[in-house]
């Protein structure tokens, strides 16, 4: 790949400040606050219908806010009475579809940004040129977007993006209609897109292993409200509802006695806590499966230490470098764990808990 | 054509039954097809016929008679100065209804598609009743120029201002078609690069939809060029012909005698009608970009200040060409005579009576064209079913086949279809002897011909979108063809199949330049019925028929708009 010259690239901080959209009756977009630091890659997470996209096309300038602001570098985007048009705050964007002019060449599509900003002559072709190098479609800048294949056209969109210099590149679900081997292709090409060009880009998914492999921040939305907003590893670490630790990462939520919402539980307290009676079991935990350590087989007589729970085998699935397992606990409640063989279905197993996180109920 | 079907049924010898039904099935198909194609060859055997006979071959004569050039002329500027007004008027509509965000979209559409359906002879009469000096509605407004003023639509300007105003809606679908087709994200993508929205319009917009915009200029100008109660109603009595009114002129003086030249002037008519389908359909394949992305929602431009302004033009516009017309039709209805302005005094039902109430050749009218239109949608509708389920197991390329000869007759204009349908059945039919050339049977057999493919065309869409592991599921429930066909298939395309029998009976009801050449007295149809009052000076009976038919096909246009949620997209002429 090219050299990208990134000393022109004019990247700016993103501040959202109470951002809130409705239509109609209903409130997409409920008082969402952001602040997204010059070069940084975020992602938009959570479920359809959370609003996600919304506030993407509100960044875009497509769609006005009914409260709140966009500021950009200080420069007031939007708020309830002002609305900079798309085409002058800077941005560019990935569209899921690609949004490619079926009647521009590969070439005509990259350089549109450019030629409406006064572009011409050599300098234009230069841009062009660098823009289509970066991502590896020199070859094709003659060709009509319909000749090309998924992947390329979604590179023509990304080189599209940068042409123009942008403050911020917004892509909307951009993999969402790639196939699982290109998508992995794609991922690898938006990191290395984002480190050589040091654009500030917000990116919005509905796949969390996407938003993990590739954000260096995490906003997750539900219902249009922002539940958190961190780096992937507290997200996965430290999941603030249970609605979060149910979205991110694989693991079982348990009842136990002990602990407060954002701290963590060691080993032993774990287990006291899960040894009380039910009634007093009122706070969620949260237990990822690498935290729970499986001991061999008991014979049916014998009966745990006190730092062990006995378990059920229920089901046992391959998943070729690794066993997954569901276990029942005597209190009921299903425990997923992971081991390196396949014990019976149906036999006990005694667990030792490591850790667990504890959860705010949702509201 | 064989072979395919015996390709086709290389899967399904697993039993008897299946095999029979297939069988039955496609000797409906290749006999539908064969009758659908039958008109048309004979027309061209009768005008390809003697030419070894040199000048004196009707071919020959015609191509030397100077009143055919002429025609030739009139036709191809009549309809070339009608396409651009209809292009005007129709990108004018869908570029503002289907981009911007002008107020009420829907009925706005509704009334600028309300022209295309209404019968051209009503358009025409509607008009007349508008301008020159016994105009009813100017004598009444005190308006009306002197007695013995010219009537200004009796002239090729008149003839194509109408014909544009009839085929605008066509432009109008053609474009809009290919605007909704263009997903919002394009122009958004545009807009972020830094695009104004004029510049959308100019770089994105335009170059996209072009072929659109082609396409259904060409469609205007082969509707203009086919269209015989404009031209009739406003040339005739201006000594202004056309082709389709030069041959119906021809006919009506000498009969029979003439057919073989006049099988000569349709071939003239027929070719170009067909080139010009030829045209337009390879630019609509072209239009097709392939345009990828979602284009659920069209684009909404925001016109601000100017919303009001744009949708009181258009309001303006639809006041002028079709409520001022309508408006000058009503009140030529309710007046006692010609000439007469309308007051609290002479204001009278008496038309309306007369059309209702006597049993005169106004009442067998209308009764033959309601039994037409009735039993051809019945029949059509009857026939639809099997020939497009038929139709949608053969292969790409030999369904594209069918689906053309079915729709020649259609495509063709009105009058070649009554010649070709003359020459076929002009001799009594052999063996059993019977005649049809001078009885309904005769236009019967021609309204069926030609809105098969009207039928068939949305009955085959629903089909088409149907998930054919439905039927696969029926099929292992042990359901065998038929009882498929009969549980499965037709309760789900029966909304399609119900839509095609409306849109033909709104079609054949009112009929004109098919009938024009084929009625005889006592057969004749509403569309003749309006023609002949008019041209026997009955203009407020023809009024009061006329408005009686408006009221008529808007109601079957709601009707179907109703359906309309339960249909294919572009089942409905109207919507798209």
């Amino acid at each position: 790949m090219a050299e990208l010259d990134t000393s022109g690239l004019n990247t700016a901080g993103l501040t959202i400040d109470r951002v809130t959209k409705r239509f109609g009756e209903q409130t997409a977009v409920d008082a969402l606050s952001l602040t997204i630091n010059p070069g940084e890659f975020v992602a938009l997470l959570g479920p359809s219908g959370c609003g996600k996209t919304t506030m993407l096309r509100m960044l875009a300038g497509f769609e006005t806010i009914n409260d709140g602001t966009i500021q950009l570098a200080n420069r007031t985007l939007a708020s309830a009475d002002t609305h900079v048009p798309p085409e002058q705050r800077n941005m560019a964007m990935v569209f899921q579809s690609y949004a490619l002019w079926p009647h521009m060449s590969v070439a005509d599509n990259v350089g549109y940004p450019v030629k409406l900003r006064g572009l011409r002559g050599a300098a234009y072709q230069q841009k062009v040129q660098q823009a289509l190098a970066l991502v590896e479609l020199d070859a094709y800048a003659d060709r009509m977007p319909q000749a090309l294949s998924g992947g390329q056209r979604q590179r023509v969109a990304l080189a599209r993006c940068l042409v123009s210099d942008p403050s911020v590149v917004l892509l909307d679900e951009p993999l969402a209609n790639l196939d699982r081997h290109l998508r992995a292709t794609m991922e690898h090409s938006f990191r290395d897109f984002h480190q050589r060009t040091g654009a500030t880009l917000v990116y919005v998914t509905h796949d969390q292993t996407e938003a993990m492999a590739l954000a260096d921040k995490i906003a997750v939305m539900k219902a249009g409200k922002l539940v958190q907003w961190g780096a992937p590893e507290t997200l996965y670490r430290q999941p603030r509802t249970a609605w979060v630790a149910g979205f991110i990462g694989q693991g079982s939520q348990l009842k136990v006695a002990a602990g407060h919402p954002g701290k963590l539980l060691e080993g032993a307290a774990l287990m006291r806590g899960l040894n009380a009676i039910e009634s007093e079991r009122t706070q969620s935990v949260l237990v990822r499966p690498e935290h729970i350590q499986i001991s061999a087989a008991l014979a049916s007589s014998a009966a745990p230490t006190h730092n062990q729970l006995a378990a059920q085998v229920e089901s046992v699935i391959f998943r070729g470098e690794r066993y997954e397992l569901t276990l029942r606990l005597p209190s009921g409640e299903t425990l997923l764990a992971y081991h390196h063989t396949a014990p019976d279905l149906g036999s006990q197993v005694a667990v030792d808990l490591q850790q667990g996180w504890c959860l705010e109920p949702d509201q | 054509m064989t072979s395919a079907l015996i390709f086709d049924n290389k899967t399904g010898n697993d039993n008897k039954y299946g095999s029979q039904h297939r069988w039955l099935l496609s000797s409906l198909l290749i006999a539908i097809v064969l009758l659908s194609l039958a008109p048309s060859l004979r027309l061209l055997m009768e005008a390809l016929s003697d030419l070894a006979q040199g000048r004196q071959s009707p071919l020959w004569q015609v191509l030397s008679s100077a009143s055919t050039w002429r025609a030739l002329w009139h036709s191809l500027y009549t309809s070339g100065l009608g396409m651009l007004i209809a292009l005007v008027l129709g990108s004018l509509f869908a570029f503002a209804t289907t981009l911007t965000n002008v107020r009420g979209k829907a009925w706005l559409v509704f009334c600028f598609m309300l022209p295309m359906m209404i019968p051209p002879q009503v358009t025409a009469l509607s008009w007349l009743q508008l301008f020159g000096p016994a105009s009813p509605l100017l004598k009444s407004i005190g308006l009306a120029p002197p007695l013995g003023s010219p009537q200004p639509l009796y002239s090729a300007e008149g003839i194509a201002l109408l014909l544009g105003i009839q085929s605008a809606p066509l432009v109008f679908l053609a474009l809009r078609t290919s605007l909704l087709s263009l997903p919002r994200e394009l122009i958004e993508a545009a807009r972020i690069s830094g695009a104004k929205q004029t510049q959308v319009w100019g770089h994105i917009i335009l170059p996209v939809t072009r072929s659109g915009l082609i396409a259904g200029g060409a469609m205007a100008f082969i509707s203009s060029l086919g269209n015989f109660g404009i031209p009739a109603m406003l040339g005739i009595p201006a000594g202004y012909y056309v082709l389709p009114t030069l041959i119906y002129q021809r006919m009506a003086n000498f009969g029979t005698g003439v057919l073989a030249e006049m099988a000569a002037l349709s071939l003239l008519i027929g070719l170009l009608a067909l080139a010009g389908v030829a045209l337009q359909q390879q630019l609509m394949n072209r239009s097709r970009f392939g345009l990828g992305g979602h284009s659920g929602r069209s684009h909404d431009f925001t016109l601000g200040s100017w919303r009001s302004l744009v949708t009181a033009t258009l309001v303006g516009i639809l006041l002028i060409i079709l409520v001022a017309p309508l408006l000058a039709l009503i009140i030529s209805s309710l007046v006692p005579a010609m000439g007469v302005p309308l007051n609290a005094e002479t204001a009278t039902l008496n038309a309306y009576a007369e059309v209702v109430g006597r049993q005169g050749a106004t009442w067998r009218a209308v009764n033959n064209s309601l039994w037409l239109a009735g039993s051809a949608a019945v029949v059509l509708m009857l026939l639809s079913l099997p020939l497009a389920y038929r139709l949608q197991r053969l292969p790409e390329r030999w369904r594209g086949m069918v689906l053309s000869a079915i729709e020649i007759p259609y495509a063709l204009p009105g009058v070649v279809l009554a010649i070709a349908c003359i020459l076929l059945f002009v001799r009594p039919l052999p063996i059993i002897n019977v005649a049809l050339y001078g009885t309904l049977g005769l236009i019967f057999i021609a309204y069926l011909a030609r809105f098969l493919v009207v039928c068939v065309k949305p009955v085959a869409a629903s089909l088409a979108q149907l998930d054919p592991s439905l039927e696969e599921a029926a099929q292992l429930a042990g359901a065998g063809p038929w009882r498929r066909l009969g549980s499965i298939i037709l309760p789900l395309v029966a909304p399609a199949l119900f839509a095609g029998g409306l849109l033909v009976f709104l079609l054949a009801v009112n009929e004109l330049t098919v009938s024009a050449l084929l009625w005889s007295a006592g057969n004749e149809t509403l569309g003749v019925l309006i023609f002949n009052l008019d041209e026997g000076g009955e203009s407020v009976l023809a009024s009061a028929v006329s408005v009686l038919v408006v009221i008529m096909v808007a109601s079957l246009m709601l009707t179907l708009s109703l359906l309309a949620p339960r249909l294919p997209k572009g089942v409905i002429p109207w919507q798209s």
